[in-house]
């Protein structure tokens, strides 16, 4: 655990406080196929945490560590000071909420319906639907700008209102930690910022912590209070995006050589990636 | 526009009912007792309904209490529970396989069932006992079977649909096989109890089923709320906090007993599995499993079943099987050509 701790610069200050989530020394895999091996992460609390890297870096597998849905060779993942996979399956869902990336909306449901599943941690055989779950559901939806669609079936909306319900099912679970894996892919632009202002206000307003693994590096600047950059299973860096956000940084996770600038709106780092020639360029007198 | 009904009490307690899949469940019971009513009045000396209903009470005259306590009763509860089980058998595979297709039927039960009747009627020339055995052996080995070669890292739907598909056509041929080695007068038995039927059916057969039944469905009831979850996926209905593989396996052992305790006590009744779940589904209008509707549902279905083909046919001409296998199949043709034009397959 020492020497992974000092590879990783930034973690160690960390663990003077106790975060609410935690994945220590996990060794992550897939039947065989190891993805990560003994990885820790600190999940601060109150932050949007925000975890990028390439393809098949290992960012969707370690947020699935996190939440419970792979359980980790090696290693644990702590909730609150517990083992996950040791606390009852309702305790966690009352505490850590969990977007994944695939889901079903069942035929012929409404958006009310669904966003009312979300209560199903609340619930029990003799509480089916309390006032209480009535009235978190119609906050949900409100929150998440569906309110008006309640009747609708989820069949028949539009992706971008179809991933709004899943989110307000989500936050009708009413959990102070909510992870999210890539909210915003097959989504349009439009759409992604939508979803991403969605978490930003329920981090700002609400003060739940917030963890989502993201494609796009620039939205992960603009809205992250906390980036974890994971390459090859391997934390590269963590921190603000102000603060860790650099060329240098970039060509080391993505391969990728670019020009960090000021986001004119923001003030967050902003990823250009250099023009084609200029990488051809590069790579040229690298070679010779 | 769903209609939910939610009724609460000061302590705290909470029920939600959905009223319209209330009123499908009390008007298909109400279809199944009348149906069964009628079934008991019909035969070679038919009863009036209300000569039955009085006998029932206990009203009735020495010659009649006989016929119906002794000869009809048992036959028709051994077809309700049988139709119920099915029902129910069916729902839970449908809903955990998330595929209509993934009924008993097509799985594969049915025929592990007849291939454990089958060794014991060709083999061993056994005793009805002995056969029910085996057919309550086979289906329960055929599930296992499916169950095991399906596990990767859990069970999932099309997996199961898939690798039940390939071992219901291995134990067809193997059904196939012992018919074709079996002596003519075993063969002909073999036929009659693989079309499914309820003739010669007693209190014998009503026992074990009922037995089955009383503590299956409760349990099955228990982890409905369950099931409804994971109708959007193992993510979410993990992240639900539902133990979904826990669950499952607990929802595919009580669907394999169901199914194969129902097959061992009259035959491999076909398609009521496959349609009672999707055509209660079609009244109910409501999403989720609908299991006590499909349970009402398979009960009427089989029993009506049985009452057409007595009437149609005459008293035990005509096994029920066949009268299901037509429904049924004519069912599925419907099925089909509406999915096609939704443009689902």
């Amino acid at each position: 655990m020492s020497a992974d701790g000092a590879t990783n610069s930034g973690l160690n200050h960390q663990r003077s406080t106790v975060n609410r989530l935690s994945a220590e020394d996990v060794t992550l895999a897939y039947d065989q196929r190891v993805i990560a091996e003994q990885l820790s992460v600190e999940i601060p609390d109150n932050s949007f945490t925000v975890i990028v890297g390439p393809n098949a870096c290992g960012k969707s597998t370690l947020l699935r560590a996190l939440s419970r849905m792979l359980k980790p060779s090696r290693g644990r993942v702590l909730l609150d000071g517990q083992v996950i996979q040791s606390m009852p399956a309702k305790k966690v869902a009352r505490t850590l909420g969990l977007l994944p990336q695939s889901s079903i909306a069942p035929d012929g449901i409404t958006v009310a319906d669904l966003v009312g599943r979300g209560r199903y941690p609340h619930q029990g055989i003799l509480r089916q639907w309390s006032a209480e779950d009535e009235r978190v559901v119609q906050e949900s939806m409100a929150q998440t700008g569906v309110a008006e669609l309640a009747d609708r079936y989820v069949d028949e909306l539009s992706g971008g209102q179809r991933q709004r319900v899943w989110i307000a099912m989500a936050l009708a679970q009413q959990t102070p930690l909510l992870l999210l894996d890539e909210p915003t892919t097959y989504l349009d632009i439009q759409h992604q910022i939508d979803v991403l202002d969605l978490c930003a206000e329920l981090h700002e307003e609400q003060g739940r912590t917030l963890v989502a693994v993201l494609h796009d590096l620039n939205h992960a600047a603009r809205y992250a209070t906390h980036l974890i950059a994971l390459r090859d299973g391997r934390i590269v860096a963590e921190g603000a995006p102000n603060d860790i956000v650099t060329a240098e940084l970039v060509e080391e996770v993505f391969g990728l050589r670019c020009q960090v600038i000021d986001d004119p709106e923001t003030g967050t780092p902003l990823v250009v990636p250099a023009a084609r020639k200029a990488r051809a360029r590069v790579a040229a007198t690298e070679a010779s | 526009m769903k209609s939910n009904r939610v009724m609460r009490t000061p302590g705290g307690l909470s029920v939600r009912l959905d009223v319209r899949a209330v009123t499908v469940v009390v008007l298909l019971l109400l279809a199944a007792l009348a149906a069964s009513v009628l079934l008991i009045g019909t035969g070679d000396f038919p009863i009036s309904a209300g000569d039955v209903l009085k006998t029932l009470a206990g009203n009735g005259n020495a010659g009649q209490e006989f016929i119906v306590n002794e000869l009809r009763l048992p036959r028709v509860l051994v077809g309700l529970l049988v139709g119920a089980s099915l029902g129910l058998g069916g729902a839970l595979f449908q809903a955990v396989t998330r595929n209509p297709l993934g009924s008993p039927d097509v799985l594969g039960l049915g025929q592990g069932a007849t291939a454990g009747a089958l060794v014991m009627i060709v083999l061993f020339s056994g005793s009805a006992a002995q056969v029910t055995m085996g057919a309550l052996v086979g289906g329960l080995a055929t599930g296992l079977a499916i169950y095991l070669l399906a596990w990767k890292r859990g069970v999932h739907g099309y997996r199961l649909v898939l690798v039940g598909i390939g071992v219901s056509a291995i134990v067809t041929a193997v059904n196939g096989y012992l018919l074709t080695v079996s002596d003519i007068v075993d063969a002909a038995r073999a036929v009659v109890w693989m079309t499914g039927s309820l003739s010669g059916r007693d209190w014998e057969q009503v026992w074990p089923l009922l037995g089955l039944c009383a503590v299956l469905v409760p349990l099955v009831l228990a982890n409905a709320r369950g099931l409804r979850m994971m109708e959007m996926g193992d993510d979410v209905s993990n992240a639900l906090g539902v133990r979904v593989e826990r669950v499952r396996a607990l929802l595919m052992v009580a669907a394999v007993l169901l199914t194969a305790t129902a097959t061992a006590a009259a035959g491999p009744v076909s398609f009521v599995a496959l349609t009672a779940p999707q055509l209660a589904r079609r009244l109910t209008r409501s999403p989720g499993p609908n299991l006590l509707s499909s349970l009402c549902m398979g009960a009427a279905l089989l029993v009506t079943a049985d009452w057409i083909s007595q009437r149609a046919f005459g008293a035990d001409q005509l096994p029920v099987g066949v009268v299901t296998g037509v429904l049924g199949g004519v069912y599925l043709l419907w099925l089909l050509v509406t999915e096609r034009r939704a443009g689902r397959i």
